[in-house]
Protein backbone atom coordinates (compact mmCIF):
# COMPACT_ATOMS: atom_id res chain seq x y z
CA UNK A 1 0.00 0.00 0.00
CA UNK A 2 0.97 3.63 -0.22
CA UNK A 3 3.58 2.52 -3.60
CA UNK A 4 2.76 4.01 -6.51
CA UNK A 5 2.57 1.24 -9.42
CA UNK A 6 5.55 1.59 -11.42
CA UNK A 7 5.70 0.37 -15.52
CA UNK A 8 8.77 -0.14 -16.94
CA UNK A 9 7.82 -2.15 -20.02
CA UNK A 10 11.93 -2.44 -21.09
CA UNK A 11 12.00 -4.57 -17.76
CA UNK A 12 8.84 -6.44 -17.80
CA UNK A 13 9.59 -7.70 -21.97
CA UNK A 14 13.65 -8.98 -20.60
CA UNK A 15 11.91 -10.55 -17.39
CA UNK A 16 9.42 -12.14 -19.49
CA UNK A 17 11.97 -13.45 -21.86
CA UNK A 18 15.03 -14.73 -19.57
CA UNK A 19 12.49 -15.78 -16.64
CA UNK A 20 11.64 -19.27 -18.51
CA UNK A 21 15.39 -20.01 -18.81
CA UNK A 22 16.84 -18.92 -15.29
CA UNK A 23 13.75 -21.36 -13.72
CA UNK A 24 14.90 -24.09 -16.38
CA UNK A 25 18.52 -23.93 -15.83
CA UNK A 26 17.71 -23.99 -11.93
CA UNK A 27 15.59 -26.81 -11.84
CA UNK A 28 18.32 -28.53 -14.37
CA UNK A 29 21.20 -28.00 -11.51
CA UNK A 30 18.44 -29.38 -8.53
CA UNK A 31 17.46 -32.69 -10.86
CA UNK A 32 20.98 -33.72 -11.75
CA UNK A 33 22.13 -32.80 -8.80
CA UNK A 34 23.55 -36.52 -8.36
CA UNK A 35 24.87 -36.16 -11.76
CA UNK A 36 26.93 -33.02 -12.30
CA UNK A 37 28.42 -30.23 -10.08
CA UNK A 38 25.07 -28.49 -7.86
CA UNK A 39 22.70 -29.39 -6.29
CA UNK A 40 19.32 -28.42 -3.72
CA UNK A 41 21.42 -25.25 -2.37
CA UNK A 42 22.94 -24.23 -5.80
CA UNK A 43 19.41 -25.08 -7.63
CA UNK A 44 16.89 -23.47 -5.15
CA UNK A 45 19.07 -20.56 -5.07
CA UNK A 46 18.72 -19.89 -8.60
CA UNK A 47 14.88 -20.38 -8.08
CA UNK A 48 15.11 -18.43 -5.54
CA UNK A 49 16.66 -15.42 -7.05
CA UNK A 50 14.75 -15.83 -10.08
CA UNK A 51 11.72 -15.41 -8.03
CA UNK A 52 12.82 -12.54 -6.49
CA UNK A 53 13.49 -11.18 -9.62
CA UNK A 54 9.81 -11.74 -10.76
CA UNK A 55 8.52 -10.05 -7.66
CA UNK A 56 11.11 -6.95 -8.23
CA UNK A 57 9.75 -6.47 -11.81
CA UNK A 58 5.91 -7.29 -11.64
CA UNK A 59 5.17 -6.52 -7.83
CA UNK A 60 4.24 -3.34 -7.83
CA UNK A 61 2.16 -3.66 -11.50
CA UNK A 62 -1.16 -4.61 -11.10
CA UNK A 63 -0.08 -8.33 -12.01
CA UNK A 64 -0.73 -10.12 -9.21
CA UNK A 65 1.96 -11.63 -8.01
CA UNK A 66 2.22 -15.26 -8.30
CA UNK A 67 3.93 -16.39 -5.39
CA UNK A 68 2.30 -14.75 -2.29
CA UNK A 69 4.33 -14.88 0.94
CA UNK A 70 1.94 -17.49 2.39
CA UNK A 71 3.00 -19.56 -0.30
CA UNK A 72 6.88 -19.30 0.03
CA UNK A 73 6.56 -20.27 3.38
CA UNK A 74 4.73 -23.04 2.70
CA UNK A 75 7.35 -24.70 0.48
CA UNK A 76 9.99 -23.38 3.03
CA UNK A 77 8.10 -25.81 5.46
CA UNK A 78 7.56 -28.65 3.32
CA UNK A 79 11.00 -28.67 1.84
CA UNK A 80 11.91 -29.58 5.60
CA UNK A 81 9.46 -31.73 6.17
CA UNK A 82 10.36 -34.14 3.58
CA UNK A 83 14.00 -33.89 4.58
CA UNK A 84 13.00 -35.68 7.99
CA UNK A 85 10.32 -38.09 6.68
CA UNK A 86 13.02 -39.82 4.35
CA UNK A 87 14.99 -39.67 7.44
CA UNK A 88 12.28 -41.55 9.33
CA UNK A 89 11.75 -43.78 6.23
CA UNK A 90 15.52 -45.69 6.72
CA UNK A 91 13.89 -46.54 10.63
CA UNK A 92 10.81 -47.79 9.41
CA UNK A 93 13.20 -50.18 7.55
CA UNK A 94 15.32 -50.98 10.49
CA UNK A 95 18.30 -49.10 9.56
CA UNK A 96 19.64 -45.58 10.73
CA UNK A 97 17.93 -42.30 10.41
CA UNK A 98 18.91 -41.12 6.74
CA UNK A 99 19.64 -44.51 5.52
CA UNK A 100 20.10 -44.62 1.78
CA UNK A 101 21.45 -48.02 0.31
CA UNK A 102 19.31 -51.48 1.07
CA UNK A 103 15.88 -48.65 1.62
CA UNK A 104 15.65 -46.76 -1.35
CA UNK A 105 16.67 -47.97 -4.99
CA UNK A 106 19.77 -47.15 -6.24
CA UNK A 107 19.58 -47.39 -9.54
CA UNK A 108 22.93 -47.10 -12.32
CA UNK A 109 25.30 -45.63 -10.88
CA UNK A 110 25.28 -42.37 -14.05
CA UNK A 111 21.17 -42.59 -15.04
CA UNK A 112 18.72 -39.71 -13.91
CA UNK A 113 16.79 -42.23 -11.92
CA UNK A 114 19.98 -43.28 -9.69
CA UNK A 115 20.83 -42.08 -6.08
CA UNK A 116 18.18 -43.15 -4.25
CA UNK A 117 17.37 -40.81 -1.54
CA UNK A 118 19.92 -38.25 -2.82
CA UNK A 119 17.44 -37.09 -5.70
CA UNK A 120 14.42 -36.77 -2.92
CA UNK A 121 16.74 -34.60 -0.82
CA UNK A 122 17.90 -32.43 -3.42
CA UNK A 123 14.01 -31.27 -4.78
CA UNK A 124 13.18 -30.66 -1.47
CA UNK A 125 16.50 -28.96 -0.21
CA UNK A 126 15.62 -26.97 -3.57
CA UNK A 127 11.73 -26.61 -2.31
CA UNK A 128 13.41 -25.26 1.24
CA UNK A 129 16.19 -22.85 0.03
CA UNK A 130 13.81 -21.04 -2.98
CA UNK A 131 11.15 -20.76 -0.53
CA UNK A 132 13.85 -19.13 2.60
CA UNK A 133 15.43 -16.87 0.18
CA UNK A 134 12.26 -15.73 -1.50
CA UNK A 135 10.41 -15.65 1.94
CA UNK A 136 12.81 -13.84 3.44
CA UNK A 137 13.17 -11.18 0.26
CA UNK A 138 9.16 -10.44 1.41
CA UNK A 139 9.56 -10.86 4.75
CA UNK A 140 12.28 -7.74 4.77
CA UNK A 141 10.42 -5.85 1.90
CA UNK A 142 7.37 -5.40 3.79
CA UNK A 143 8.79 -4.78 7.22
CA UNK A 144 5.70 -5.96 9.15
CA UNK A 145 3.37 -5.14 7.45
CA UNK A 146 -0.02 -5.69 9.52
CA UNK A 147 -1.51 -8.20 6.58
CA UNK A 148 0.55 -11.47 6.76
CA UNK A 149 2.37 -11.07 4.02
CA UNK A 150 0.22 -9.64 1.44
CA UNK A 151 1.34 -5.12 1.62
CA UNK B 1 16.58 -12.24 36.15
CA UNK B 2 15.78 -13.24 32.50
CA UNK B 3 19.00 -12.44 30.88
CA UNK B 4 20.64 -15.27 33.46
CA UNK B 5 19.56 -18.39 31.56
CA UNK B 6 20.89 -17.42 28.26
CA UNK B 7 23.86 -16.19 29.27
CA UNK B 8 24.09 -19.34 31.38
CA UNK B 9 23.34 -21.82 28.12
CA UNK B 10 25.42 -20.01 25.49
CA UNK B 11 28.50 -20.08 28.10
CA UNK B 12 28.18 -23.93 28.52
CA UNK B 13 27.76 -24.17 24.82
CA UNK B 14 31.13 -22.08 24.12
CA UNK B 15 32.95 -24.26 27.06
CA UNK B 16 31.78 -26.96 25.05
CA UNK B 17 32.81 -25.99 21.75
CA UNK B 18 36.83 -24.62 23.08
CA UNK B 19 36.54 -27.90 24.53
CA UNK B 20 35.98 -29.31 21.27
CA UNK B 21 38.66 -27.05 19.53
CA UNK B 22 41.09 -27.99 21.54
CA UNK B 23 40.65 -31.42 20.86
CA UNK B 24 40.99 -31.34 16.89
CA UNK B 25 44.36 -32.49 15.58
CA UNK B 26 46.69 -29.94 14.34
CA UNK B 27 46.42 -28.41 11.03
CA UNK B 28 48.02 -30.38 8.64
CA UNK B 29 48.96 -33.87 10.67
CA UNK B 30 49.36 -36.25 8.43
CA UNK B 31 47.88 -38.57 11.31
CA UNK B 32 44.47 -36.80 11.53
CA UNK B 33 41.35 -39.19 11.07
CA UNK B 34 40.51 -36.97 7.86
CA UNK B 35 43.70 -38.31 6.29
CA UNK B 36 43.13 -41.74 6.85
CA UNK B 37 41.77 -43.22 4.41
CA UNK B 38 38.56 -41.67 4.12
CA UNK B 39 39.00 -39.94 1.34
CA UNK B 40 39.98 -42.73 -0.91
CA UNK B 41 36.80 -44.76 0.60
CA UNK B 42 34.89 -42.10 -0.93
CA UNK B 43 36.45 -41.67 -4.12
CA UNK B 44 36.40 -45.47 -4.43
CA UNK B 45 32.81 -46.54 -2.96
CA UNK B 46 30.74 -43.67 -3.20
CA UNK B 47 29.23 -44.82 -6.75
CA UNK B 48 28.31 -48.20 -5.04
CA UNK B 49 27.78 -47.24 -2.03
CA UNK B 50 25.30 -44.19 -3.20
CA UNK B 51 24.54 -44.85 -6.84
CA UNK B 52 25.10 -41.14 -7.50
CA UNK B 53 28.39 -40.29 -9.48
CA UNK B 54 28.46 -36.74 -7.99
CA UNK B 55 31.06 -37.95 -5.09
CA UNK B 56 30.04 -34.42 -3.81
CA UNK B 57 26.65 -35.22 -3.74
CA UNK B 58 27.22 -38.95 -2.39
CA UNK B 59 28.98 -37.26 0.69
CA UNK B 60 26.99 -33.90 1.54
CA UNK B 61 23.66 -35.89 0.94
CA UNK B 62 24.66 -39.61 2.28
CA UNK B 63 28.03 -39.87 4.29
CA UNK B 64 26.77 -36.79 5.93
CA UNK B 65 23.04 -36.44 5.61
CA UNK B 66 22.61 -35.37 8.63
CA UNK B 67 24.52 -32.77 9.00
CA UNK B 68 22.96 -31.38 5.65
CA UNK B 69 19.67 -31.26 7.73
CA UNK B 70 21.36 -28.75 10.45
CA UNK B 71 22.44 -26.67 7.96
CA UNK B 72 18.70 -27.05 6.16
CA UNK B 73 17.36 -26.48 9.78
CA UNK B 74 19.74 -23.12 10.32
CA UNK B 75 17.60 -21.72 7.17
CA UNK B 76 14.45 -23.05 8.89
CA UNK B 77 15.22 -21.09 11.69
CA UNK B 78 16.44 -18.21 10.14
CA UNK B 79 12.87 -17.72 8.18
CA UNK B 80 11.57 -18.49 11.52
CA UNK B 81 13.35 -16.21 13.69
CA UNK B 82 12.96 -13.15 10.65
CA UNK B 83 8.84 -13.76 11.10
CA UNK B 84 8.86 -13.36 14.49
CA UNK B 85 10.66 -10.42 14.74
CA UNK B 86 8.73 -8.81 12.22
CA UNK B 87 5.31 -10.05 12.48
CA UNK B 88 5.61 -11.74 15.98
CA UNK B 89 2.56 -11.22 18.23
CA UNK B 90 -0.72 -8.98 19.00
CA UNK B 91 1.78 -5.75 20.94
CA UNK B 92 4.19 -4.94 17.83
CA UNK B 93 4.03 -1.11 16.92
Amino acid sequence: MGVSIMHDLILEIVNRLLLPFIQLFGMYILIHGHLSPGGGFSGGAVIGASLILYSLTFRFAKVKHRMDHDTSVFFEAAGALIYVAVGFVGLLFGFNFLTNRGVFPLGVPGQLWSGGMILVITLALGAKVSGTILSLFQELLEGGSDEHGTP
Amino acid sequence: MKKVLPVLVLAAIGILLILTVAEMPAFGDSNAPAHRGVMEKYLRDSAIDTGAINTIAAIILDYRAYDTLGEATVLFVAVLAVTATLYGGEHHA
